[in-house]
């Protein structure tokens, strides 16, 4: 799983942070979204698509390794 | 494309069925996800009620936010058919780019990491205003004692507006949101704010100070763009969230297995604060105008009408949330459309979130036995107002009879 984030199109809402702290971040100036970790483990596969159908941007996309 | 004729409303409902005033008109579940409505001056526009049709349309460049563009879904006594185009800075009525530019301004103000650093001093003026209530003693109108001045006073720190002026914008602030007030007093209260805000502007460009809007004075905004977005902020930041937690505790008071949830469970907190802006969905209606044709739900939006939003019954479309009519702190509830979807998407949430996250639990531990003061139905609902909630919530608390 791959996690990657569109800073162009992300409006700093932070749904993604609410959802998965682990996963996302907003950094300090702009508010807009971070990956911090783009290859999480498998068993944060659930958060990470909730996070992304979530994202009120679609700026989020969460593609399959294979 | 499906021809099939349309369910058509007489008029954006508004009124809630009688003895449940949670629910939504009941109208409204009766023709999801999508129905015509005439508009101002009888345009004919179109209603959606569905939860995937409302995310679709929210999140859809095709569709913008522009007054000019619009007819309005709830007109106002003394107010034209069609609305001038929103001032520089007002935002939310800007679509991409202009509005990209705004949002960007302010969006590393708030965010989750922001606002969480502020839940301690939130924590303090909920105690300092539940403390006056013990000290004043019951009964005591929730909304006046509570609802309204804990986020009166938050918003006012964030942006920097001395908690002395209140009184110069609290009168306009509250005719923004009277479904009774006319064009002509609507015009006067915005002017105030707006004169009220121009001088604050000027202040804080010659003395800093250590808040949103002295930050922005360092951005490149206009003059009359920075009052305009000190207005939507200020307007926008008041009356939401004290509407509900007013109407919150409402609701809570009128279920009383899902009070008890809210003050002795921790754990339920967060949920539930979502599931009670999911039920509740106090805002009434957002609109929205199609800039070219739009397949919809089988039907055709023609480039230059209008699309009303109805987020309370988005919020209770069974097909998204099951057994939607029921008030369910547990339930998991993320992804309502209380706070909109798409690029508009409340810039505020975050703060909103703090704040109620604080409000509901501190007031229920601090006054368990919190009752009404009246009998449910002669709780004052504002029906017509833009944000829904109470008019009053007369309250009371600890031994029958006391304090009367
Ligand atoms: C529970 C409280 C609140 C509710 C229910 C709420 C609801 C909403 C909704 C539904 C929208 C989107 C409107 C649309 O798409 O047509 C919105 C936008 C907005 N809200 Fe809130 N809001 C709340 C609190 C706040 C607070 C505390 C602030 C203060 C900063 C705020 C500032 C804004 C702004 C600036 C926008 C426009 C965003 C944009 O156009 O990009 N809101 N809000
Ligand atoms: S949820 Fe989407 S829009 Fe909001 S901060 Fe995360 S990526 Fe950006």
């Amino acid at each position: 799983m791959r996690i990657s984030a569109d800073r162009d199109r992300c409006i700093g809402a932070g749904m993604c942070v609410l959802t998965a702290a682990d996963l996302f971040d907003q950094d300090e100036e702009e508010g807009l979204v971070r990956v911090l970790e783009e290859a999480p483990a498998a068993d944060r596969e659930q958060d990470a698509h909730r996070a992304a159908r979530l994202c009120p941007s679609g700026a989020l996309a969460v593609t399959d390794d294979a | 494309m499906t021809t099939a004729p349309l369910p058509e409303l007489p008029g954006m409902p508004t009124a809630r069925p009688s003895g449940r005033p949670f629910d939504p008109p009941e109208e409204l579940a009766a023709v999801r996800p999508l129905a015509r409505i005439p508009l101002a001056g009888g345009t004919p526009g179109w209603l959606v009620t569905g939860f995937a049709a409302a995310r679709a349309v929210t999140s859809d460049p095709r569709f913008s936010t522009r007054s000019e563009l619009q007819r309005l879904v709830l007109p106002r006594f003394g107010m034209p058919d069609r609305m001038p185009p929103a001032p520089p800075g007002m935002f939310l009525q800007a679509d991409p780019p202009e509005h990209t530019r705004y949002r960007r301004l302010l969006t590393g103000r708030f965010t989750v990491r922001r606002m969480r650093m502020l839940t301690e001093r939130v924590e303090r003026t909920v105690a300092e205003h539940l403390d006056a209530m013990e000290r004043a003693g019951g009964p005591a109108d929730l909304v006046t004692a509570y609802a309204q001045p804990v986020p009166a006073m938050v918003i006012c720190e964030i942006l920097g507006v001395p908690a002395e002026d209140h009184a110069r914008f609290n009168g306009a602030a509250r005719t923004f949101n009277d479904p009774a007030a006319t064009a002509e007093e609507m015009g006067r209260a915005w002017q105030e704010l707006y004169a009220y805000l121009r001088d604050l502007v000027t202040a804080k460009r010659s003395a800093p100070t250590d808040d949103v809007l002295s930050e922005l004075t360092d951005s490149d905004l206009t003059e009359e763009e920075l009052v305009n977005v000190a207005t939507l902020l200020l307007g926008a930041g008041l009356d939401t969230t004290a509407n509900m937690i007013a109407l919150g505790t409402f609701a809570l008071l009128s279920h009383p297995d899902q009070l008890a949830v809210m003050r002795d469970d921790p754990e339920a907190v967060n949920g539930g604060v979502e599931e009670l802006m999911r039920y509740l969905s106090i805002p009434h209606t957002g609109q929205r105008a199609a800039l070219e044709d739009v397949e919809l739900e089988g039907h055709v939006i023609k480039e230059g009408d209008t699309v009303a939003l109805s987020l309370a019954a988005a919020n209770r479309d069974p097909a998204r949330f099951p057994d939607p009519d029921r008030l369910d702190l547990r339930r998991d509830a993320p992804g309502h459309l209380s706070f909109g979807h798409g690029v508009h998407q409340c810039l505020g949430q975050q703060l909103a979130r703090v704040e109620m996250r604080a409000a509901f639990p501190a007031l229920l531990r601090r006054f368990p036995d919190l009752r009404l003061a009246v009998p449910p139905e002669d709780v004052p609902l504002r029906e017509r107002a833009d944000i829904y909630g109470v008019e009053r919530l007369p309250v009371t608390w600890g031994p029958e009879g006391a304090g009367r």
